[in-house]
């Protein structure tokens, strides 16, 4: 334990000391203008392309665990095709759709247009990421909400059912809140992970977090510096998102445990008691 | 008996699972506020028949009626269609089951799952639900307990929620599937006297169970299955003392 703190220290005085990391240079670009509208793009990304993955996502689910095969195979076709390329590809394919089909029409198939629009006046860079982020990750998102829906027993949609209740409100009101408990971690997991995939978005191009860092370095040269400032943030919204999911998966675990598990701050305040009783 | 009197009528009900002849023509008649026990060996095909009642499974020939209409399908002339997955879910709502291993939803407190059905199947007010779910626990045994989670409720406390459940869709015929034999046998009084209860109260029944005492003194008929068939049938007392049957006669001396 002393070792490692030890070492910790060390390390934090090297690094705080050196005048190449430049910290006051990044303490005054932390709170720009610049690198506030990036990192609220940053954020206004990740919660948008993870709605539509989560939503997408479950839709998926339900139809590959369709009887019908060709609602099943549609899905399983959709999963296939999302997760085997990769995400920077099917951003920059998203990005450049203009140069495959030049316009986009209404009218008669095979017939005459009545309005016919310029392609990449139709997908500026916010759709195009929107897009490539929130149709990728509900292919992973599927995968995830199956297995969450295939860990409740089949007990509970036949009692469900034998007080009459139909497929789909027994998915909504009694499967997937159960499933949530195996759906949440996981999910916590590819949110933190979309947060990082937002970065690619840079070479949409559309202007997040990570361009309007290279948009400050390409004019002051300072790369290592902005850098380090734009990994602070990154870690500083991880940061905030665990706290979430620490919430949201106590939440669901109702009813699943005897008892609830501590917040921190009834962990805190339980010590406190304790310490309270010990020094009395 | 007039016809219209029965409330279950099945008529050479046949079920395969893969090669696997299960039911191999069960006929029955249950009356209006008859109590029907059924006993036989593991694996003689008792769940499946039951959940054929409720359309849980599909038969292969024959039809099973409720309260005179055919459960999961229509019938046009000669043949047999199933119902649309909202027809059937319909005519569920007259059957209560009740599983053998409760079944409950775990995410739900005692008092919500009891709730479920009125407010999300019959989209009755949720104030008037609250009062007659809370009445129905009561009538259970279980008043002090509806704000528990099904995982903070013993085995036997859990089966009664589930029979409330069932209740509260005010079904016109309840079926259980061996509601005792997950729990702790000094538990098993308990839930075998709810059961009493809402025989004598003139509920409908078919209680596929091992518990003798029950269908000698609650049942009105008993059924011994073996392989699929009904092998023997009628008055509890006279089948237990006097079987007619070699298979039924060796499936007792093993129970009783
Ligand atoms: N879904 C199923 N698929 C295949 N076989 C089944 C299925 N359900 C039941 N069976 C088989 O049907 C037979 C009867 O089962 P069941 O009705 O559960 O008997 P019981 O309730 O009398 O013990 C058993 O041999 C069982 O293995
Ligand atoms: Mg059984």
């Amino acid at each position: 334990m002393v070792a490692i703190a030890v070492l910790v220290a060390m390390a934090a005085h090297a690094v705080l000391t050196n005048q190449r990391f430049n910290w006051s240079l990044e303490g005054q670009y932390f709170l720009s203008a610049q690198i506030l509208h990036g990192v609220s793009v940053t954020l206004e990304l990740t919660v948008a392309s993870m709605a539509i993955g989560v939503v997408l996502g479950v839709v998926l689910a339900i139809m590959r665990l369709s009887p019908n095969p060709v609602v099943s195979g549609s899905a399983w076709v959709y999963v296939w095709g999302f997760r085997g390329t990769p995400l920077l590809v099917q951003l920059l394919l998203w990005a450049n759709l203009g140069a495959l089909f030049p316009t986009l029409g209404l009218g008669v198939p095979f017939g005459p247009e009545f309005v016919t629009r310029q392609t990449f006046t139709l997908i500026p860079g916010v759709i195009a990421a929107l897009l490539g982020l929130g149709l990728n990750e509900a292919a992973y998102m599927s995968e995830i909400v199956r297995a969450g829906i295939l860990s409740v027993g089949e007990g509970q949609v036949e009692a469900a059912a034998s007080i009459g209740m139909r497929r789909m409100s027994i998915m909504r009101r009694i499967v997937l809140p159960q499933a949530m408990r195996v759906i949440v971690p996981p999910t916590g997991n590819e949110t933190i992970s979309m947060l990082k995939s937002t970065s690619l978005v840079a070479y949409v191009p559309y202007v997040e977090l990570l361009f309007a860092t290279q948009n400050i370095y390409t004019r002051n040269y300072q790369v290592m510096p902005m850098l380090i400032m734009a990994s602070i943030w990154y870690l500083l919204i991880t940061s905030v998102l665990m706290v979430g999911q620490f919430y949201i998966e106590r939440h669901y675990a109702r009813g699943a445990m005897r008892a609830l598990p501590p917040t921190p701050m009834q962990k805190l305040r339980a010590r406190a008691a304790q310490l309270n009783s010990a020094i009395r | 008996m007039s016809n219209d009197a029965l409330m279950v009528k099945a008529r050479n009900v046949h079920k395969r699972f893969g090669h696997l002849e299960v039911l191999n023509g069960i006929n029955l008649e249950v009356a209006l506020g008859q109590v029907v026990c059924v006993i036989g060996p593991s694996g003689s095909g008792k769940s499946t028949f039951l959940r054929c009642i409720n359309h849980l499974e599909k038969i292969d020939a024959g039809t099973i009626k409720v309260d005179g209409e055919l459960v999961g399908y229509r019938q046009r002339g000669e043949r047999l269609f199933e119902l649309s997955e909202r027809e059937v879910a319909e005519r569920r709502r007259a059957i209560g089951m009740v599983f053998q291993h409760f079944n409950l939803f775990p995410h739900m407190t005692a008092l919500e799952n009891v709730m479920e059905g009125p407010v999300q199947v019959l989209r009755r007010p949720k104030e008037e639900v609250r009062r007659r779910a809370r009445e129905i626990l009561g009538q259970v045994g279980l008043s002090d307990k509806e704000a528990n989670y099904p995982s903070q409720l013993s085995g036997g406390q859990q089966q009664r929620v589930a029979i409330a459940r069932a209740l509260a869709m005010q079904p016109k015929l309840m079926l259980f599937d061996e509601p005792t034999s997950a729990l702790d046998p000094e538990l098993v009084g308990d839930v075998l006297g709810v059961m009493r209860k809402l025989a004598e109260s003139g509920m409908t029944m078919i209680v596929v169970t091992h518990e003798i005492g029950f269908a000698r003194e609650v049942g009105d008929k008993l059924i011994f299955m073996d392989g699929g068939v009904i092998v023997e049938e009628g008055n509890p007392r006279e089948v237990l003392s006097n079987p007619s049957h070699d298979r039924t006669r060796s499936f007792l001396s093993k129970v009783l």
